[in-house]
C-alpha cells in the first residue's frame, strides 16, 4: 500500500474519492491517480507555474487553480462542470489568437498539448480577432528550433533547464502581451546558449515553439500521440517522459 | 459519422446551399465532394445556389451558405458581404476561412514587398516588368484576415480540410433540424 493510501486521506474530485498525502496539491493528487484536470504549464515533477489557468477548478465553491491550492482532506471539488468547461474553452481561444497556430504546417500537430485540450474542450474557432504576432525564430541552434510566435509562456523549459538540466537557459521577460521567451546567452541565441538536444528542457514544450530539428512529421497521421490517446486518458498529457512524481 | 441512422425524408422544399472559395485553395471543395456516393442522398436534400460546382454568377437567397478560405483582397470582401446578405445560416469552413490559415503566413511581410519580389525582382522576370496594376484586379489586403473578423458566422467546420464526415454529420444534423455538433473525432485543426 503505498503511503498515500495509507494516510488515509482524500477529497471528492467531481463526486469520486481522491486520495491524498499532505502537502499535495489537488491536481498532484488527482493526477496520482489517474484523473484528469485540464492543465498545459503543469508538469509532474516540477513546481506549479500557474499561467495557463485551464486547470480552474470550484474548490469548496470557490474558484482556484487546482496546480496551486493544496488539496485539504474532506473538500468538495468540482472540476467538469458546464460552466468550468465553457471558461476554458474561451482561454483556449485566447491562447490560440495570441499566436500564429497554423497546425496544418505545424511540425508538432498531433502531438501538441494546446491542440489536444482544445480538441477536448471542442473548439471549432477562434472567436476573437488574431493577433497575428511577428517574433523572430530562432534557428541558430544546430539541434533546435524555437519559434516563439507559437510559444504559451507556460514557463516548462525555463523551470526544466533551471531545477533538472542546472543551466538555466531560459527566462520569461518583458510585461503585458509583450511578455516573451528570451535566451540566456551573451547574443540572446539559442545556439551561443549551453541548450543540448538532450536536455530536458528541451524535450518538455508542450506545444510547437521549441521543437527538435530535422524529426519533424516523422510520425504517421494517425500514429501521433493524439492520434492514439485522448488527452483525458490518464497519463497521456505531458509531452516529455514523466519525471518522478515526488521529485521538487 | 452514424451510416446506420436513418436519413430524414426528402422535404417539401430542399435546402438552398451556396459555396464559395475566398483565399481557398478548393481543398474544402474536395473534401466536401469526398462524401462521394452520398452526395447523391445529399442532392435530395439540398440544391445548390452560386457555387464552384454550379453555374450561377451571383448568391440569390440561401438557407446554407460555405465559406472556404480566408479574406485576402476586395473582391472577397464583397462575395463574403453578398454571401452573408443572403444566407440564413454562415459556415466558416476549414482551417483558412476560421483563423486566416497558412496563406497568413504572409501577414509579417509587407504586401507591396511581396508582390514586388514575385512581379519584379524575381530571376526570370523582364526588365519592364511591373506588379500587375489593371483595375480588373482586386488589390490585395494588406494582411489576410478570417471571415468571421468582416461578418457574424454561424458555424465553423474546423480542419485543413474538414474531413468528408465531418461535412456529412454536419449535414446530417442540419438536416435533421438538429444544432450541428462535433463529435471529438471531428475536430481537427490540421
Amino acid at each position: 500500500m503505498s503511503r498515500y493510501t495509507a494516510s488515509g486521506l482524500s477529497f471528492l474530485l467531481d463526486g469520486e474519492e481522491v486520495p491524498m498525502a499532505p502537502g499535495d496539491t489537488v491536481l498532484q493528487a488527482a493526477h496520482r491517480v489517474g484523473r484528469y484536470i485540464p492543465h498545459l504549464c503543469w508538469h509532474p515533477g516540477l513546481p506549479a507555474h500557474g499561467s495557463c489557468r485551464l486547470c480552474m477548478v470550484n474548490f469548496n465553491g470557490r474558484p482556484v487553480s487546482a496546480c496551486t491550492a493544496l488539496a485539504a482532506p474532506g473538500a468538495v471539488v468540482e472540476c467538469q462542470t458546464p460552466a468550468l468547461q465553457a471558461e476554458r474553452r474561451t482561454l483556449l481561444q485566447m491562447l490560440f489568437v495570441e499566436g500564429n497556430h497554423f497546425c496544418p504546417s505545424c511540425e508538432r500537430s498531433g502531438n501538441c498539448l494546446l491542440q489536444a485540450t482544445a480538441y477536448q474542450h471542442e473548439m471549432a474557432g477562434p472567436h476573437f480577432e488574431e493577433f497575428y504576432p511577428d517574433r523572430p525564430v530562432d534557428a541558430s541552434h544546430p539541434d533546435m528550433l524555437l519559434d516563439h510566435n507559437r510559444c504559451i509562456l507556460c514557463g516548462l523549459c525555463v523551470r526544466a533547464s533551471e531545477l533538472l538540466d542546472g543551466k538555466s537557459v531560459f527566462a520569461i521577460a518583458g510585461h503585458g502581451t509583450q511578455c516573451h521567451l528570451v535566451v540566456n546567452s551573451p547574443s540572446g541565441q539559442l545556439a551561443d546558449s549551453a541548450l543540448s538536444v538532450h536536455d530536458q528542457a528541451a524535450g518538455i514544450c508542450p506545444v510547437g515553439a521549441l521543437m527538435p530539428k530535422r524529426v519533424g512529421f516523422k510520425d504517421p497521421i494517425g500514429q501521433r500521440r493524439y492520434d492514439l490517446h485522448r488527452v483525458d486518458e490518464p497519463h497521456s498529457q505531458e509531452a516529455a517522459p514523466p519525471a518522478s512524481e515526488d521529485a521538487p | 459519422m452514424n451510416d446506420a441512422a436513418p436519413y430524414p425524408a426528402p422535404p417539401a422544399r430542399k435546402l438552398r446551399v451556396a459555396t464559395t472559395s475566398l483565399a481557398g485553395c478548393f481543398g474544402c471543395h474536395m473534401s466536401l465532394l469526398d462524401i462521394d456516393e452520398r452526395l447523391l442522398t445529399l442532392i435530395e436534400h439540398v440544391e445548390f445556389d452560386r457555387s464552384p460546382l454550379t453555374d450561377l454568377k451571383s448568391v440569390g437567397p440561401c438557407d446554407l451558405g460555405l465559406i472556404e478560405g480566408g479574406l485576402c483582397n476586395a473582391e472577397n470582401i464583397e462575395v463574403l458581404q453578398a454571401f452573408r446578405a443572403q444566407c440564413k445560416v454562415l459556415v466558416a469552413v476549414g482551417a483558412c476561412a476560421i483563423n486566416g490559415g497558412l496563406p497568413a503566413q504572409r501577414n509579417r511581410l509587407d504586401i507591396g514587398d511581396v508582390l514586388r519580389e514575385v512581379y519584379v525582382h524575381r530571376p526570370g522576370t523582364r526588365e519592364d516588368a511591373q506588379v500587375p496594376s489593371d483595375p480588373e484586379l482586386p488589390l490585395p489586403l494588406n494582411q489576410v484576415r478570417p471571415i468571421h473578423e468582416v461578418v457574424l458566422i454561424d458555424y465553423e467546420l474546423p480542419g485543413c480540410p474538414p474531413s468528408a464526415d465531418t461535412f456529412w454529420a454536419f449535414f446530417t444534423d442540419l438536416l435533421a433540424g438538429r444544432t450541428p455538433r462535433l463529435a471529438h473525432g471531428q475536430i481537427h485543426y490540421d
